[in-house]
Formats: C-alpha cells, structure tokens, sequence
C-alpha cells in the first residue's frame, strides 16, 4: 500500500543562479513533482565539495541531486566545470564503498527549465525507491571480525 | 584435571602473545601453548590496490623492521613486471638493506635480549630492560649503541626518504641515488659500524661464553631443538640477506632442497591451529607430523641460527672468521642450541657492515642508473629477502593492469612459530616441576621465544596489543592461589 | 623537590612503528628520561595493568596512546588510561586517524577469515579449521579475544586532547609535543600538534607547482620515471599534498615519491579522501562528460588512494558490504 512505500529522501544542492531557480518556477507554475527532495541552495554548483555528498548520504540521505547551469552559462564562468569534472571520479569512489551509482546525479538545470527540474526529481525519487534505503547508519562498516563458531 | 597457568602477555619482543601452561596432578607440565592473538589482514585489504603501493603498505605489518617487508615488496614487483634493475640500483637496494640488518639486530640485542644476559636472567625484573643494561655498561658504551643506530638509521632515511615506512623502491629499481658527498659520509658510518661490531662480538664473549652459567644456560637441552633450517645464500652457498636461493638443510646440516623464490610453494606449506591466529609452516617434504623435532618432522626454523646452518660460510672476512669461532666453540654444524640464536645475530651484524663498505666502494653505486621500466604485462610475482628475523616471502598476483587479485605473505617469524611454540612448552617442562612456579618460570620460559627475536605483529600481519605479565594459577575449583607479577 | 612528572606510552593495534620514533630520538632520549619518569611503556618496561591500576588520579599527566581500536582488550586500557590521566594524546595516524590498518574497513570479515585460513595457496586445511575464540585442544581450554566488527579511531572510543599525526610522527613533533606539556603550553584542546598549512605550503618542489595546475591523465610511478625536482601533480602524478597537513619534513617528497597523506587533513576538512577529489579534479584537463569519466578511470583505486589512512575516521566510515 502506498503508506507502506518506502519515501526516499534526497538532498539537492541547487545553484542559486540557474537550477534554484528552475525549481522555485516548477513551483511556481505549480508543476507536480515528489516532495522527496530537500533542495539545499548554493552560489554555484560548483560550491558543491564532495563532502557535502558524502555527509549528506552518511547522515541518513538516500540520494544526491547536484544541479547547476549548462556548461557555458556558469554565472562564474567555470563552476560548472569543476562540478563535472569532480562527478565521474565522486561516482567511481562511491563504487568502491559500496554505494549505488544511481543515487547520486549531476544535471543542468536553467532558470527557465521548471519542466526538467521536475522531471528529474520525479525519475530521481523513482529510481532510489527501486533501490531502497541506504541507512548508512544502521550498517556498519564491514571489516575484520573472527566469528566464533 | 589439570591446572592451568596463563602468562599473558609477554613482553619484550614485539607483538601480542600469550602462554597457557597445563599442569599435571603432580605438577608437572603436561602441554604449554604458545598463543598469538592478533589479525589484521593485509593479505586482504590490499586486494583491488595497485600493486605498486605495496612497498609502500606492507611496511605498517611492522614499524621495526619495515625495510624487511619494503625490500621483499619491491623484489616481488620486480618479478612481477619481469624487470631486471640495473646494476646500480641492485646496490643501493642492497646498501640500505645492510644497514638496516645492523640496526635490527643491535636494537633486538641491546634493547631486547641483552638485559637477560648482561642484567641476568633472575635479575629483579624492574632492572631487567635497556635502563638496567646502560647502568652495567656505562654511558660511554650506551653512548655507541646510540650512535651506531642513529648513523645507521640517518643512511636508511637519507636513501629511501623514511627510516620508518620507507618508499624508494619501485618496480625495476629505486625513486633516488646517492651522491658522491653521501657516498663518503657513508662509508665513515660502515667503517665505525664493522668497528662497533667486532666490539659487540667481543661483549658477548666477555659476558656470556666466558660465564660458565651462561653457557651452560645456552648449552642446556631445554633450549635445545634438532630441526631443519632454512636461509638465502648466494652462487657460493654463501649467507646473503637481499638476495639469492632458498636453501634448506637437515637435522645433520645436509642440503635437502634449494630453489628460486618462485618456486616456494612446491616446498612449504602453512598449518592451521583453531588455537592461535598465527599459521604454522612445515616442509612439505617431510610434511606436519605435528610440534615435534627431528628429521622426520617438516618443522624447520629460520633467522640467524638457521641462515648460518643453512650457509656453508659468511661472504666477508671477519664474519667468516666469527662463524668459524662460533661453530668450533659449540662442536660444529649445524648447531641446535636456541640461545646461540643471539650470537648469530652479532655475527651477521658484523657481515652487514663489511658488506656496506663493499657496496660504497663499488665505483657504480653512484652511478645515474637507477630504473629500468616494466614492458610486460604483471601477472604474478615473488619476492623473497631475509628479514632480520627471518625468511620473508612476498607474493602477489594482479589483473592485467597490475591491480592486485590475490596476496599471499609468509612473514619471517611466521615460519619459526611452530618451534617457538615448541621451545616455549620445552623450556616450561623443563622449568617448572612440582608445581614450583618462580620468578625465574616468567623469565627463563620467556627467555625460550626471545632468542628468536620473535616479531608476532609480522607473523600474523598483525596487530600488536601489550600488555605487562601476570601470571594467575588456580585449583581445581577455580579458586586464585597465587599471582605473580613482574615487579620486584 | 617535586618529583618528575610522569608519561605513559601504550600500543593498541599498531606496528609498533610508533615506538621506534621515540626511540629516534636518539641520544635525546636520554634527556627526555632526565625531565620525566615513563610510568609505563609494554615494549620496554615492565610496568603492567595492575600497577596502572594503582594510579591516582593525575598522578601520570599524560598517556601517549597509539594503533587502532579494534580488540575489547584495548578498550579496556585505552578507557582505563583515560580516567587516570588528565591528558590523553592521540600519536600517530593509527590513532588518529585508522591508518592502514583501516584500510581493513573496506574489506568484509568473511573475506579476511576465508582468504587467510583457508584460500591462499600455501594453506593446507582439508578441515577448515579456522581460529575460535573458544576452543577445546585434546581436553585443553584455549581463549583468543575477539575482534569487533570495525577498525575505530582512538577518538571514537574515548576522549582524546590532542592529536600527534603522522605514520609514525617524526621525532621532532615528538619532542616539541612533550616539551609543550612540560611547559604548559599547548593549544585549545584538540588539537592537532602540527603546523595548519598543507603539505604543498611546505614542500621542496612548490616553486614548480604552476600558477594554474592542470593535469591531462594520471601516471603511475610503477611504468614512468618520476622527475626528482618537479612539482608531483604537475607530472601527472597523485600527491595527496594539497589535502595533507605538513609536519613530516617532507620526507617521502625527498624521497622521489609522492605524498600519501599519512598526516590526516587540514583543519577545517571534515574528510581527507573528499577534499583530494574535488583538488585533482578541479585542475582536470576535460571539458566534456566524456573527457571527465576517461579522466577518472586514469585513477586506479580512488578509496584505497585517498583514504590510504584515513578510512575508519571519514564520513562514510568504511565500504559497506554486507547488512547487519
């Protein structure tokens, strides 16, 4: 039943000058999409330290939406850029731990692209339900155990 | 029912280990078990990781004797890649290998077994440490153990970058050379070092042969196993720590087998015990007869005793002449005594030392060439040097693109574990009887696995934890009758 | 006369690594023995729980505590040495940080126990015989601690003042440190007890570290010649430099060998393997999707690479493989 419908949570990193915007016009144009998302607003995508990704999914997060301008647009020039440039390697180390490639996503995002916005949140929300929980916190590192007979 | 005595932990050596001694009714030991309670697993986190950062990881199994497990690395990458060094290279690896040989023993000696024989084996235990020895032999000789160390250790960093953890090693060669300036400034080092070491050889002498307790200690059967033996030699059958072939000799001192690293596992394999996190290897050829001595059996031992028996001599003039000496005062070879496991030590000290000098007057060790570059593809490798205590064998296979798949260790002590274990339970039957258990059982039971030189965090790629001694006995019933403790 | 205020040294699970940088002090240690009494120290002296159970409160002032946590036994004394003195410090990266023993969190239990006692190729153990923390040899009752499922940092077990970082920490932190608390004069607590800036701020090589970094793919020192002068990422080679406190004199650097990062993180980082990513990737020569995902797959082993000492203390712990 759909109260029994695991709800993923995901945190979206939304740059101030174009995806934030592209949100608060989904919004505004009242375009339906997931509540799943808690959007986090940043200057630039490119503020977006890997760091933040990593606490975001240690803390109890299921998923991860960076979003930034088209490469080009950067309000900054190459923000953008690095945040590429970052998102291969990030997904590759995920990997290695263990965690779904699926659950982070990079996209662009205009100021005018509420549609898209919505849509990737909706496909976003969908695909980490297939997934399931991360619960970083309930697992714990598997390592170096003798287990007794 | 038989009580049990539970010495736990011991001290100085480097590890984590524990003795569990049996008595019977009359008390008497039945059975004495060397345990050795650590694990971290290196042979499997550093699965996946390049196989270039092994010289670089595998040096954290020990923090005393890292150039062991970083020289054995880098052979084993040279293997690996099927890379030949260039000659330069092969001395500079060889240089700072000696050196490092020297400095392992002199701290094993001075700082480790030395207190039992310069102190005294039933000394109060609070005297009974490299404090205590300083006080007996004064400053000006602490003054030089000090310094033979430092000036050793200042080579070893200035060679390979760390003293501790080292990195110049590297598949085909090594990351830096020396310069000429190095080159002299070392060779003053190698030339007080083979100074110091002739003094070394004289101390134990002095205090140790010329004692006729001490000698009767070091001859007595209780310290005493007839075992295989097992060391690297060179063309000449001649001891050499960084390179060369296994030999293996038996009980009598006869060859039995001598092959090339790669083929070590046609000959040793490794015994599992539910009773201690250390394996046990034996000879396949005899094979596991179980912790028991003699030709029949596939325990064998390694470090200095075994690599002098297994040796037909030292490749350098005043080691040889020690050798000769050694062997003579104990009636030949091989020799079975454990205890003379220290004197060893102090013989291959000497042999480092004039094989640093030969090395620094190679005119190549200052040369450019440094590396040749892999062209093949890696797909397996090995490596085998003599760690100060022992043979140490590094193996490792890896994907086409020289990520590791699968690690396989023997570390040095590893191989002597079964005979610890062995001498520890010799020496506790020998020791306590009646039920008699003194200060002298903690020390001289103690005194059994010392004189290997024992390293249990390499023997199970392991994680040291040290605890003091306590020893407990109970009845029966479990009821505490007496507690011993080191302090005076 | 007051008598020497007293220091203590334990190992927990470690090399033992820590113990030879003191002993590098070399003739310094004598001095060191001149200005305090060790209280107790495993490899060396004979002092043992009993007697550091006799400790009054504050009568040892400072517990150098080094290695990893990962056996109930070490808790014990590590939570035992933190009642009886009134500083406890962190020493060296096992401690502080998991060092490699860490690196063991990315690997399962299962794994470790199958591959050492029964898959490699030497074993011989038609039974499966694998090592219990019980076990019952020809009528004998024989005990080995257990080990807890995770490699921790000594601060996740206790409260620790100060951190002294480095794999081992070199001699000289070593003797600034207890020159400081013989002097009262240490910084806010926990800190670490090492200079701010990165590796790079003090490296040989910075003057050659360009303007503006850029780095086309990842180079190995296994099938490439590392140049002895230039700056390492400017070669193409990994250095964790910029994501690494200094302190350690630059040895490895000296050494014709890049940095590994064995000092931990700057201040401020909350995780040392995240802030090298975002570094190496932001000076990537790649403008495109495609070109960003070759460059990544140039860099073999990120986890093992970036959190070569640091894995137990970052954020996400340790690889998850299996749920409890």
């Amino acid at each position: 039943m759909a109260e029994d419908q695991f709800e993923p949570k995901i945190v979206a990193f939304l740059c101030r000058w174009c995806s934030y915007t592209g949100a608060d016009l989904a919004g505004t144009s009242r375009t339906e999409y997931p509540p799943n998302v808690i959007p986090i607003r940043v200057m630039c995508s490119g503020r977006v330290d890997p760091t933040f990704v990593m606490k975001a999914l240690a803390d109890g997060a299921d998923g991860v939406l960076i979003a930034g301008c088209h490469p080009g647009d950067c309000h900054y020039q190459e923000g953008n850029y690095k945040t590429m440039r970052r998102y291969p390697m990030l997904l590759n180390l995920l990997d290695q731990f263990g965690i779904e490639r699926e659950r982070v996503r990079l996209e662009w995002i205009s100021a005018s692209e509420g549609d898209l916005f919505a849509a990737v949140v909706k496909e976003l929300t969908e695909t980490v339900r297939a997934l399931g929980p991360l619960e970083w916190n309930a697992t714990a590192p598997a390592a170096a155990v003798v287990e007794s007979a | 029912m038989a009580k049990k005595i539970t010495v736990n932990p011991i001290t100085r050596l480097e590890g984590h280990g524990k003795i569990d001694i049996f008595l019977d009714d009359a008390g008497n030991v039945e059975r004495a078990f060397f345990q050795v309670p650590e694990l971290r697993g290196f042979e499997t986190f550093s699965l996946g990781r390049p196989a270039e950062e092994m010289p670089r990881i595998t040096p954290r199994i020990c923090g005393v004797c890292p150039t062991a497990h970083h020289m054995a690395a880098t052979k084993c990458l040279d293997d690996l890649w099927k890379v030949e060094p260039p000659r330069t290279a092969r001395l500079l690896r060889e240089l700072a290998y000696s050196a490092f040989m020297v400095e392992d023993h002199y701290i094993h000696f001075f700082f480790l077994g030395a207190p039992d024989f310069v102190v005294g084996p039933t000394a109060p235990p609070a005297e009974r440490n490299i404090l205590g020895v300083i006080a007996k032999v004064g400053m000006e000789i602490a003054g030089k153990v000090i310094r033979v160390r430092r000036e050793n250790r200042q080579l070893m960093e200035t060679m390979m970058g760390k003293v501790i953890h080292p990195v110049f090693g590297v598949p085909g060669g090594v990351s830096r050379g020396i310069s000429e300036e190095e080159r002299k400034q070392f060779l003053e080092t190698a030339e007080f070092t083979i100074e110091f070491a002739q003094f070394a050889l004289q101390l134990f002498d002095n205090v140790v042969l010329k004692d006729k307790e001490y000698l009767d200690i070091v001859l007595s059967d209780t310290y005493n196993h007839k075992t295989y033996y097992m060391g690297l030699v060179d063309e000449n059958n001649k001891a050499n720590f960084y390179a060369g072939q296994v030999r293996v000799v038996d009980p009598e001192g006869k060859q039995v087998a001598k092959f090339t690293p790669r083929d070590y596992r046609d000959y040793i394999a490794e015994h599992v015990e539910p009773w201690s996190y250390v394996t046990f290897p034996y000879l396949k050829k005899p094979g596991w007869k179980g912790f028991v001595d003699g030709a029949e059996s596939g325990i064998y031992r390694v470090a200095p005793l075994a690599r002098l028996n297994a040796a037909d001599g030292m490749a350098t003039p005043l080691a040889q002449e020690a050798y000769e000496k050694m062997y003579e005062t104990l009636g030949g070879k091989p020799a079975h005594a454990t205890l003379t496991f220290h004197w060893a030590r102090l013989i291959e000290a000497l042999y480092s030392a004039e094989r640093m000098k030969e090395l620094l007057e190679d005119p190549e060790i200052t040369g450019d060439e440094i590396r040749t570059l892999p062209t093949e593809t890696p797909s397996e490798g090995v490596g085998i040097v003599e760690a100060p205590r022992g043979t140490l064998i590094h193996n490792y296979w890896t994907d086409e693109n020289g990520l590791l798949t699968k690690v396989n260790l023997i570390v040095a002590t590893n191989h002597n574990a079964a005979p610890i274990a062995m001498s520890v339970e010799k020496a506790a039957k020998g020791l306590i009887k009646g039920g008699e258990v003194s200060e002298g059982l903690l020390n001289m039971v103690e005194m059994a696995f010392r004189a290997y030189d024992p390293c249990l965090a390499c023997a199970t790629h392991s994680l040291p934890g040290q605890m003091p001694i306590i020893i407990t006995i109970y009845n029966p019933r479990h009821e505490l009758l007496r507690e011993i403790r080191r302090d005076g | 006369m007051a008598d020497k205020p007293k220091v203590a040294f334990y190992w927990c699970a470690s090399c033992g690594g820590c113990e030879e940088t003191v002993v590098d002090l070399h003739e310094d240690i004598l001095k060191v023995v001149e200005l305090v009494d060790i209280a107790l120290w495993p490899v060396a002296l004979d002092f043992k729980l009993k007697d550091v159970k006799t400790w009054q409160p504050g009568e040892v002032t400072v517990a150098f505590i080094n290695g990893a946590i990962r056996l109930s036994e070490q808790e014990e004394w590590v939570k035992l040495l933190r009642e009886k003195c009134p500083l406890v410090v962190a020493f060296g990266s096992c401690a502080h940080l998991g060092g490699i023993p860490g690196l063991a969190n990315d690997k399962t239990r299962r794994e470790i126990l199958a591959n050492k006692y029964q898959r490699l190729p030497t074993v011989e153990n038609p039974g499966g015989t694998v090592p219990q923390e019980k076990c019952r040899v020809d009528g004998y009752e024989l005990e080995l601690p257990g080990f807890w499922k995770q490699v921790k940092t000594l601060d996740q077990v206790i409260d620790v003042d100060y951190y002294l970082p480095g794999c081992p920490p070199p001699p000289n932190l070593v003797a600034d440190a207890v020159t400081a608390i013989l002097e009262g004069k240490l910084p806010p607590k926990g800190s670490v007890l090492a200079p701010e800036k990165s590796l790079c701020d003090a490296c040989p090589r910075k003057d050659s570290k360009p303007e503006r970094l850029s780095i086309t793919e990842f180079k190995r020192v296994a099938t490439s010649i590392p140049d002895t002068e230039e700056c390492f990422l400017a070669q193409g080679y990994l250095c964790m430099g910029p994501a690494t406190r200094s302190g350690c004199g630059e040895r490895c650097i000296q050494g014709n060998m890049p940095c590994r990062g064995c000092f931990g993180p700057t201040p401020g980082s909350l995780d040392q393997g995240a802030k090298i990513l975002s570094t190496i990737c932001s000076v990537a020569e790649a403008d495109t999707a495609e070109a960003a995902a070759d460059y990544a797959d140039t860099l073999a082993d990120p986890l093992g690479t970036f959190y070569r000492f640091s894995l137990p203390a970052s954020l996400l712990g340790g690889s998850r493989r299996e749920k409890e």
